[in-house]
């Protein structure tokens, strides 16, 4: 069974308690985008046997979207924090070179 | 290659069984082949018999990192059906059913389909409606199907109960040409089949990178050494998406669990397979007499081939609601694979931007059934550049929005 801890409220929630959102840190399209673009945002997924960073929304809780550093591979959670971010923050990104350090580039996606 | 018969059986008995021979070869890779099909499990290697079969292409080898049929193919819950919505989707799965009928003849293999009919409840008006209108579609497409009321449901399984609290059987999406085929022997049938035709099945041969040369590929690094090759078939379910990074370029899947048990094996009690999708529940009785149960896909990222413990719990606790007597059962084993699931539940047979490069994945939670018709369209493909079975299927729907949509219409797609 999968816990994450929700950064809002601190608790560590188990999976019956949280709704996937699917991956996390993709720009959004705007009008003015070209079509291969506009696909890439809609349908590609980096979908990665590692690390992944993917949204949670901590449903049965206190109902906040958060983000997830997970291995796909091996189930290890590397962290969580607030959704309200561009990129991971730099512990996270530590933290997984240090668990994961033949991984190439440590940003989001 | 020796053939199967009643009479090789009394000879070989006659004999201790010492006669009998290898059904495929284990071969080193030779250093390059017309076609390298990457992934032994069932579309991989029904691609390649049906490249050889009608197009004459044998020159062809199957890598597989683990052994073959040990990914999906050997752990899906074996339903066989062809009653989806769409019309390519009912022209790829019809083809493949049919083709099931005669297949254990075909490669001289018994791979044990059984046509026992398969059985979609209706436990909603909404899924009323939905079963109805695909009952209609399916007449139209020429595939045999038929909505059933409450009273002939309870008829075909009378282990059933009709007005369960929450979710009531209101009828059936009925198709009796489906059913289960035995998931090893379809793999084993075709891999002895190509083995036979000269095609090399390399197991423990895992591709790591690919190679490519002015925008072409030429071949495929792997932990046995590089190997050349003019065509490639990426066919590798879960583990697409890894394969895809390696040729450089995305596809529009997710990787994630799903998971099956089976119970302890009982007298025969249900003679027909039974989905119930509103709850994410389906089930059949083996021949060994262990009811085969599945559910959901779980809901996140996830390669490890083990799925979370509250998905099972959800799909025993509907099943038992609508089969009472299920809750005195034992179960036995549970296990997961990684399947591949696309946005709109359909698969993606399809050149890629890499040419010469080809993909078979997207078949997510529903594929066993679709193993020979997906072979069938895949050799053409790649032999031809083009084929009227998966030309839907192409990559090119998700940018033009032409999506072949079975999420609403089947809900769980098994
Ligand atoms: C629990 C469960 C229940 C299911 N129930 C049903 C059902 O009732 N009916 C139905 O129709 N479908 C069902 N399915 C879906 C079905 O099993 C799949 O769609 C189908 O088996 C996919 O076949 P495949 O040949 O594409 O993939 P697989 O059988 O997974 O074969 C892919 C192969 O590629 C290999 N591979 C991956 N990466 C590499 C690499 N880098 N190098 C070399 N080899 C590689 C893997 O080892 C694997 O053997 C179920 C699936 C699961 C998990
Ligand atoms: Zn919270």
């Amino acid at each position: 069974m999968l816990i994450l801890n929700c950064p809002y409220c601190g608790e560590s929630a188990d999976e019956t308690e949280l709704a996937p959102g699917g991956e996390a840190h993709l720009r959004r399209e705007g009008p003015e985008s070209q079509d291969e673009a506009f696909e890439s945002y809609l349908f590609h997924r980096s979908n990665p046997k590692g690390v992944h960073f993917e949204r949670w929304r901590h449903a049965f809780g206190c109902g906040k979207w958060f983000i997830a550093a997970r291995c796909t591979a091996t189930l290890e959670v590397f962290g969580t924090y607030a959704a309200q971010t561009s990129c991971p923050p730099q512990e996270i990104v530590d933290k997984i070179s240090e668990r994961r350090p033949d991984r190439r580039g440590a940003s989001g996606s | 290659m020796k053939r199967y018969s009643a009479f090789a059986i009394v000879r070989e008995a006659a004999r201790h069984h010492l006669g009998w021979q290898r059904a495929w070869t284990s071969p080193e890779p030779r250093a390059s082949y017309d076609v390298v099909i990457v992934g032994a499990g069932g579309h991989g290697l029904a691609t390649a018999y049906y490249l050889g079969k009608n197009f004459g292409i044998t020159n062809v080898a199957i890598l597989e990192k683990g052994w073959l049929g040990g990914g999906n193919t050997g752990r899906n819950t074996t339903i066989i059906r062809s009653n989806y919505l769409q019309d390519p989707s009912a022209a790829i799965y019809e083809k493949a059913r049919s083709l099931y009928e005669t297949l254990s003849q075909d490669l001289n293999y018994n791979v044990m389909f059984s046509p026992r009919g398969v059985m979609m409840l209706a436990q909603t008006h909404h899924e009323v409606r939905g079963y109805e209108r695909t009952a209609h579609a399916n007449a139209l497409q020429g595939v045999e199907t038929e909505f059933i009321s409450p009273s002939r449901v309870k008829e075909l399984v009378p282990i059933i109960r009709l007005d369960g609290p929450r979710y009531p059987v209101l009828g059936a999406l009925w198709q009796p040409r489906g059913g289960t085929a035995r998931h090893d022997a379809v793999a084993w049938g075709y891999a002895r089949a190509c083995s036979d035709m000269g095609m090399h099945i390399i197991q423990q041969c895992e591709v790591t990178g690919i190679r490519s040369e002015a925008g072409r590929v030429s071949g495929v690094e792997t932990s046995k050494g590089a190997i050349g090759c003019n065509r490639l078939g990426l066919v590798a379910s879960g583990h697409s998406g890894v394969l895809a990074e390696m040729a450089g370029f995305r596809l529009p899947l997710e990787s994630v669990a799903l998971q099956a048990l089976v119970s302890e094996p009982i007298k025969p009690i249900m003679d027909v397979v039974v989905m119930a999708n509103t709850v994410h529940g389906y089930m059949s009785q083996s021949d060994k007499g262990e009811m085969v149960i599945g559910g959901g896909a779980d809901g996140f990222n996830n390669y490890t081939q083990r799925g979370s413990f509250h998905h099972i719990e959800e799909t025993v606790r509907a099943l038992v609601e609508t089969f009472p007597m299920l809750s005195r059962l034992k179960m036995l084993r549970q296990w997961g694979g990684i399947v591949d699931m696309t946005g709109d539940r359909s698969p993606i047979l399809s050149k890629t931007p890499l040419d010469g490069c080809f993909v078979n994945c997207g078949w997510g939670t529903g594929g066993f059934k679709a193993i020979p018709g997906s072979g069938w369209g895949m050799a053409e493909l790649m032999a031809k550049g083009h084929s009227p079975l998966t030309e839907a299927f192409s990559l090119a729907r998700f940018r033009e929005g032409r999506f072949v949509d079975e999420s609403v219409a089947a809900g769980v797609a098994h």
